[in-house]
C-alpha cells in the first residue's frame, strides 16, 4: 500500500491524495512545435521505475506537492 | 432497465438500501451477460494458431526491434533477431517500453488492477453483479467462490503486489450491496497491470512508423472485444488497409482531437 509524504501533513495513505500526473524528466527531443504540443497534451513517459509526479492532498491540507516514486514497486522514494 | 423490486427478484441477496449509503434506484439487466474462463480461451486460441502453422515462442522476450532504414523489419530476442514484414505489438502491460524501441510515444498509462476470491458460498448467486456507481463487480466461479474486482489503482504502477488498501476498498463497496459477503473469507488476491489509454478506448492500427503496428490500450476490458479486434488487425496486416470497424481507434485520433468516448456511453471502467 502506497504512503506519500505531504510537506504539511506528514506521511499519509494514498487514498487521501489525487494523482496529478507525471512531471516530464527532460525536454522532449521533438522539434516541430505542433508535434511538441500534441506530445505534451497526450503522451506519457509511463516509466517502469523512478518518476516525478504531482499529487494533490485533497483529504488533507488541500495543497499540491511533488513526489518521487518508484513505479516498479509503487513506493515513494526520496 | 428494471426497477429495484425486479432487481430483488433477480438477485435476492442484494441490499436495496446499499447499507444505508448507496441505495439502489434502478438497474439494467443484461440477459446475455456471462463470464468465460480466460485461460481456456487463451489456450484455445493458442492451440488453433499452432495448428494453422503459427510458431508461438514462450519465455522469449522482445529486447528490441530490427530497423531497416526508417522502417521496422523484425524483432530482437535473446535467441537472435527474427525478420518480419510487419511487427504488431499486442503486449499488455508494457507497451510503452516496446513502442519506445520504434520511437513511438503513446497516450498510455499502466495501472495495476486487483482482484480476489473468497471461500465457497453455499448458495447460488445467479447473476454477475456490477455497480457502475461504486465501480466494482462480483461473480461466482464454477467452484462456488465469489470473484470480486473493482477499478484499477488511481496511480500508474507496474507493481503486481496485491495491496491491503485495495482489498479493503473493494470489500467495503461490495458488502454494502451484498451483505452476505461479510461472512466469507478472502482466499487469494492478485494484481495485474493494464495499459489504459487517455480516452479509455483501445488504440489499433498504424503508428506512423512503417512496419510497426500496435493494438493496445485495452485496459481492463480487452477480453470481450479482442476476438473482433484481432481479426481486424489481421485484415490490416494482410491488406494494408484498416477495416471500418477499427478505423476510429487509430493512434492519430489524439492528434486530430477525435477521441472515442465509449467510456461514458458504456458506463464502465
Amino acid at each position: 500500500m502506497l504512503w506519500l509524504t505531504c510537506p504539511n501533513c506528514g506521511r499519509r495513505p494514498v487514498e487521501e491524495f489525487v494523482f496529478g500526473g507525471e512531471v516530464r524528466a527532460e525536454s522532449d527531443p521533438i522539434l516541430e512545435p505542433d508535434e511538441q504540443d500534441i506530445d505534451l497534451v497526450w503522451m506519457f513517459d509511463n516509466p517502469d521505475g523512478l518518476t516525478t509526479e504531482r499529487w494533490f492532498h485533497v483529504a488533507g491540507c488541500g495543497r499540491w506537492t511533488t513526489i518521487r516514486r518508484d513505479t516498479s514497486i509503487d513506493v515513494e522514494v526520496s | 432497465m428494471i426497477s429495484p423490486a425486479e432487481l430483488k427478484d433477480v438477485v435476492p441477496q442484494i441490499d436495496l438500501a446499499g447499507g444505508g449509503r448507496y441505495p439502489v434506484l434502478g438497474a439494467s439487466h443484461h440477459l446475455d451477460g456471462a463470464t468465460a474462463r480466460h485461460d481456456r480461451v487463451a489456450w484455445g486460441y493458442a492451440a488453433g494458431a499452432s495448428q494453422r502453422g503459427v510458431d508461438i515462442l514462450q519465455h522469449t522476450p522482445v529486447t528490441g526491434l530490427v530497423h531497416a532504414g526508417d522502417r521496422v523489419a523484425g524483432v530482437q530476442t535473446p535467441g537472435g533477431p527474427i525478420a518480419a514484414g510487419v511487427v504488431l505489438s499486442a503486449v499488455g502491460g508494457r507497451v510503452t517500453a516496446l513502442a519506445a524501441h520504434a520511437g513511438v510515444r503513446l497516450p498510455i498509462r499502466t495501472h495495476p488492477l486487483h482482484a480476489f476470491v473468497t471461500n465457497n458460498y453455499a448458495q447460488e448467486l445467479g447473476s454477475i453483479v456490477a455497480s457502475t456507481e461504486l465501480v466494482c463487480y462480483v461473480s461466482q466461479t464454477e467452484r462456488g467462490q465469489m470473484l470480486i474486482g473493482a477499478e484499477f489503482d488511481a496511480q500508474p504502477s507496474y507493481s503486481r503486489q496485491s495491496s491491503f488498501s485495495a482489498l479493503r476498498a473493494y470489500a467495503y463497496k461490495m458488502t454494502k450491496l451484498l451483505p452476505f459477503l461479510r461472512e466469507l473469507r478472502i482466499l487469494r488476491s492478485w494484481a495485474g497491470i493494464c495499459d489504459i489509454s487517455t480516452d479509455f478506448s483501445p488504440i489499433m492500427g498504424e503508428t506512423g512508423v512503417d512496419g510497426f503496428l500496435v493494438t493496445t490500450g485495452w485496459g481492463t476490458w480487452g477480453f470481450k472485444a479482442i476476438p473482433a479486434g484481432g481479426e481486424a488487425m489481421a485484415e490490416l496486416i494482410a491488406t494494408g488497409r484498416a477495416p471500418a470497424l477499427i478505423e476510429p481507434f487509430r493512434l492519430d485520433r489524439f492528434a486530430r482531437d477525435h477521441l472515442v468516448a465509449d467510456h461514458g456511453s458504456a458506463g464502465t471502467r
